[in-house]
């Protein structure tokens, strides 16, 4: 049981942190690798559970699920970085701006 | 199935299919738009006199109602009160059709127009029609939503803050009526306005919030109404076109405004029971002042449509303050005064909308000679106008002599005070209009578009002589079983008013 | 039938990517002549005969997946068919040939995911379709390839993603606390206690960044205003519903049961409100027609809002029918209604080029039939009657008053003055006149009558809600475990 509490500290610590370097990096690339770093306390945490009492017998699901999880990221991920790399090479910037545009919408 | 059904749902369709299929007309079609509307008006007329025959006569009951669930029922129902409110908004629509159809001869977004136009009326048809609060609040609003295109019409920065002034006015007043009808039904479930006594049967515990809410449904029917201080938006609105504004004053706004609060008084709390817990008394102070504050106002005014304006405000308070009083004459004058006022009304706006249109004048100073340039117009200027001051045998004395009467037997008697200065009022500003028309000469040359046969185009000048004879007509035969006057006692004998 | 639903727009997603032709537009047509019929069937079959569950596949309780049909999930499969198709239309003739072949595609496949979020019973699941439609509408966001549009999808993406974390960290605490993931084998078993607390905490606040309630909202507006008009229509009538109905559905399924909503449905209720507040005052002071439109977005989804203190806070309620009914209508008229507006705005921009609300000047006689869809869909919005809004807006208010939480009122009659002051500020300016005659283009047909057929439907459907609230009343989803599983 208390190795149990250790992962699943850990997984939660570093959805913590993964929401913080979300919230409080500027830079695209380290917002995508926040949200990675996120997900990957979403991971651990699954496959925590599913051994919680670190006995011989796992339960499938939880890893079935993360399995689906990791694929669902992945994408995720691929297509932001697609976004942040054209933002970078339109604007040369590689940060959102904040401010919403008033130009005319194109249809 | 059969006509107590239909009839009611082709009066309301009437005039709903023709403000449709107007707006899909191509604005070059004016013979077959104007062909549409007299037609729709017209059979509107006839369906409505038919159904009265059916009533009054035969004692039919015409109703249509389908129920949403959760005590949410549309509901179209004609009893008396509705349908002297659609007599007068049915035959009014005619008669404005017309003086609309040459009122704006070659001006662009008719189409437009007159599809607003009707569904206008639908709108009012709605409301005289409606068989309790949630359908008459379904109208309501849709009547707000179908003026605003109108006043805004001409498209003017004026125009458009008029109308912005207009939709704030009514929306607020809207949603102020909104809070009040569901409160309302979350106290007493859903009832109709022939049910009596649900709200008495209430624990009087809930007597408190019942004055709460009489407020609430006052103050956003009062918007409409134009009870001062609510009365803001009506001189500005005055920028519309002149059949626009003869609609607004005579049949829809103003008058539905006046309607709701007769049928809340009288249908919703029951004159007794408001009686009972005090919410008359302050009503009939309110309409007092309002009365005595318009014509104040109007006596200021050098606009002669402004000052028809302020005189609609002060005019239209005698049906609040007839309803506001217990007493069986007053009930009576409340209900003949919707039909007197409307028709005087739109007389006086035809011959202001004639006068501004064939002379272009404007301001009461510069009218001099219009009795001799324009017979017609003046005098059923002047008839109007005897009537509104309450000279007899117009229309209008008959509602003030009721409304006084009414007075005296509760006791009252500040009542016959206000209704004698405000009929010495009503004479201060009117009768130097028509003293400038028929007596005093032309100042300047008038800018004459006109030329024709007669003093003005006949589509002008027709309603303006209909609407003239029917005011003196309603008070010469007041007697008469079927006579506006008639039907209000008939209908105040319903209520248990009079013997 | 259930599974058509998911599988003909999939199958249809598939062919139009692989075969980009001349004629990808068909794939759209086919699709959005088939969803309507298999929607309207099933809507029957739950009328008449009830809620029921379908095991896919024939595998049974715990392993297998179940696709779960009720009242509320057949209402929102019925609106998202009936938008999803009139779009479609009017985007087969809105869009040129090379954005046409990214838009299929990724709209259909969006529509699968839409309709097996409205029919899923499993959490996990739950978060898979979700992430499905985020993925999909992101892309779509960034369909036209402007700087600021790429800027707004991504900062849609990352908000979604990082909300859809949230909710599967939620769905991992109450697999730990449960051992299932089943919602209605979950509403059952699931007790209070801190586990379920934080699952509960996490799986809202997931579910509400992604629904774009107030204090995030800030990646709402420049997503849908951006957009081309069909995404932007898409984006506000059905993806933020999505997330909409999966936390009303675990709130009213789930949670409430256990017991652990009371507090924080008046949390929600007051971000609603403030979000209806906040979101009419921004519409009010923006310059751009899809901007206003976006922010009334943020205050139509801040009124659904309401229906959580409504249902979640007394057990059993005697206005629970009424709440449902508002909350539902809501969502449907808003859902109409919003297409229909910003499918005009796109007819706008078409014709003059610019959808800045300065430059809008005398549309009214020049596009009447753009200028009455603004005014029908704004009826709507207003909830002035007849309309469904106005249905919506009664019941809530009804339900409001009868609950005694009189102060939620301030929503639904401030709420409704604001969005007049920013409707007739719209109409204001299509009624003024033109100092010089602007260069106007013709708008197709098509494309001036499909938002109008949209605002018609927001209208109409407030002339017959019985059946909508009789779907409600009588086979809300916890109707189904009264008789156990079928």
């Amino acid at each position: 049981m208390h190795g149990f509490y250790i992962y699943a500290i850990t997984a939660i610590l570093l959805f913590c942190l993964g929401l913080w370097g979300l919230a409080f990096h500027r830079n695209l690339l380290r917002k995508i690798v926040a949200l990675n770093v996120m997900a990957g306390g979403v991971f651990l945490f699954f496959i925590s559970i599913a051994n919680p009492d670190q006995s011989g017998e796992v339960d499938p699901v939880p890893q079935a699920m993360v399995l689906t999880g990791i694929v669902v990221a992945i994408s995720l991920t691929a297509f932001a970085l697609c976004l942040a790399r054209r933002i970078h090479e339109k604007t040369g910037q590689n940060e959102l701006d904040t401010s919403c545009s008033i130009e005319d919408g194109d249809g | 199935m059969n006509l107590n059904f239909w009839l009611p749902l082709l009066v309301l369709c009437s005039s709903l299919f023709a403000g449709l299929i107007i707006f899909m007309l191509d604005e070059s079609r004016s013979r077959l738009r104007t062909a549409l509307n007299l037609f729709a008006a017209a059979f509107k007329v006839v369906a409505v006199h038919y159904m009265a025959y059916r009533l009054l006569v035969h004692g039919e009951m015409h109703q249509v109602g389908f129920s949403m669930g959760l005590g949410f029922e549309f509901l179209i129902k004609v009893d008396f009160l509705s349908l002297m409110f659609l007599a007068l908004s049915s035959n009014l629509w005619l008669v404005t059709t017309l003086y609309a159809v040459g009122y704006l001869e070659g001006s662009p977004n008719r189409s437009r127009f007159f599809g607003f136009f009707s569904l206008c009326v639908t709108a009012s048809t709605g409301i005289a029609m409606a068989g309790n609060l949630i359908t008459f609040f379904i109208f309501y609003e849709f009547l707000t939503l179908t003026t605003y295109p109108l006043v805004v019409h001409r498209e003017t920065r004026q125009a458009l803050e008029a109308g912005r002034n207009y939709l704030w006015y009514t929306i607020g007043g809207g949603s102020v009526l909104f809070v009040g009808i569901v409160w309302l039904h979350v106290l007493a479930g859903p009832f109709n306005f022939t049910d009596t006594g649900v709200l008495e049967a209430l624990d009087p515990a809930h007597y408190s919030t019942l004055v709460i809410i009489f407020a609430l449904l006052i103050a956003g029917l009062g918007v409409k109404a134009a009870l001062v201080p609510l009365h803001g938006w009506l001189p500005v609105a005055m920028v519309a076109p002149a059949p626009v504004s003869a609609l607004l004053h005579a049949v829809a706004v103003v008058k539905a405004g006046a309607f709701g609060i007769v049928r809340v008084v009288f249908d919703v709390y029951d004159r007794e029971f408001a009686a009972g817990l005090g919410l008359l008394e302050p009503l009939a102070i309110v309409a007092a002042v309002t009365i005595i504050f318009g014509s104040v106002r109007a006596l200021m005014q050098t606009d002669l449509k402004k000052r028809l304006a302020y005189s609609t405000v002060s005019q239209v308070s005698y049906i609040t303050l007839g309803a506001a009083i217990l007493a069986p004459f007053s009930t009576v004058a409340a209900i003949v005064h919707l039909v007197h006022q409307g028709i005087m009304k739109i007389t006086l706006f035809f011959c202001a909308g004639n006068i501004a249109e064939t002379l272009g004048l404007h301001s009461v100073r510069d009218m001099g000679g219009v009795g001799r340039r324009m017979p017609v117009t003046a005098i059923c200027f002047t008839v109007a106008a005897f009537g509104m001051i309450g000279v007899p045998p117009v229309a209008g004395f008959v509602s003030k002599w009721y409304l006084g009467l009414g007075g005296m037997d509760a006791g009252l008697e500040w009542v016959v005070g206000i209704m004698v200065l405000s009929s010495m009022l009503n004479a201060a500003y009117f009768l130097p209009v028509v003293k400038t028309i028929w007596f005093k000469h032309a100042q300047k040359k008038w800018r004459t578009k006109h030329s024709g046969r007669f003093e003005a185009p006949l589509t002008l000048l027709l309603p303006a002589l209909a609407t003239a004879s029917m005011s003196l007509l309603a008070g010469l035969w007041a007697g008469w079983t079927w006579s506006p006057l008639g039907i209000a006692e008939q209908i105040a004998a319903g209520m248990g008013a009079l013997p | 039938m259930e599974s058509l639903l998911v599988l003909v727009p999939l199958a249809a997603a598939m062919g139009s990517f692989l075969a980009p032709g001349r004629g990808i537009a068909s794939w759209g047509f086919l699709t959005s002549l088939a969803i309507p019929a298999l929607a309207a069937g099933t809507a029957m079959d739950v009328y008449q005969h009830g809620a029921r569950r379908i095991s896919l596949g024939g595998w049974a309780e715990p392993l297998g997946i179940h696709l779960h049909m009720d009242g509320l999930s057949v209402i929102f499969l019925i609106m998202t068919a009936l938008v999803g198709a009139l779009i479609s239309i009017y985007s087969a003739f809105f869009f040129k040939r090379d954005t046409a072949r990214h838009f299929w595609p990724l709209w259909l496949l969006m529509w699968a995911a839409l309709n097996s979020l409205f029919m899923v019973s499993d959490i996990f699941n739950a978060y898979v379709v979700l992430e499905l439609v985020t993925i999909c509408a992101a892309a779509l966001a960034v369909l036209s390839g402007k700087t600021e549009s790429l800027q707004a999808g991504l900062r849609y993406l990352m908000v979604a993603m990082a909300g859809s974390l949230a909710f599967l960290l939620g769905v991992g605490f109450l697999y730990a606390e449960t051992g299932m993931l089943d919602m209605f084998m979950l509403s059952w078993e699931l007790q209070g206690g801190p586990v379920a607390a934080a699952a509960f905490g996490l799986m809202t606040t997931g579910l509400v960044m992604k629904s774009a309630l107030l204090p995030f909202h800030f990646w709402l507006p420049p997503a849908h205003g951006e957009a081309p008009a069909p995404v932007s229509a898409l984006l506000s009538a059905l993806v933020i519903k999505g997330s909409f109905f999966l936390l009303l559905r675990l709130w009213v399924g789930v949670f409430e049961p256990a017991g652990i909503t009371s507090h924080a449905a008046y949390v929600l209720g007051c971000l609603g409100v403030l979000a209806v507040l906040w979101g009419s005052y921004q519409a009010l002071i923006q310059p751009r027609l899809k901007l206003i439109i976006a922010y009334s977005s943020v205050a139509q989804v801040g009124y659904l809002f309401l229906m959580f203190p409504l249902l979640c806070t007394v057990p059993e309620a005697p206005w629970a029918e009424k709440a449902w009914a508002g909350g539902t209508y809501q969502a449907i008229s808003h859902g109409l209604a919003k297409a229909a507006l910003f499918l005009a705005a796109g007819n706008l921009i078409l014709s003059t080029g610019t959808d800045r609300i300065h430059y809008m000047k005398n549309i009214a006689s020049r596009l009447p039939m753009t200028t009455f869809t603004l005014g029908l869909a704004g009826i709507s919005l207003m909830g002035l009657p007849p309309s469904g809004g106005f249905v919506a807006k009664w019941m809530f208010m009804q339900a409001i008053l009868e609950s005694g939480q009189w102060w939620w009122a301030v929503a639904p009659v401030l709420g409704g003055l604001l969005t007049a002051g920013y409707v007739f500020r719209i109409l204001g300016y299509a009624f003024l006149l033109a100092e010089k005659e602007p260069r106007m283009l013709p708008v197709p047909f098509v494309l001036e009558k499909i938002p109008l057929i949209l605002a018609l439907c927001s209208i109409l459907i407030g002339f017959r809600a019985e059946e909508i609230i009789f779907l409600l009343q009588e086979h809300m989803l916890w109707a189904i475990e009264v008789e156990g599983d079928s």
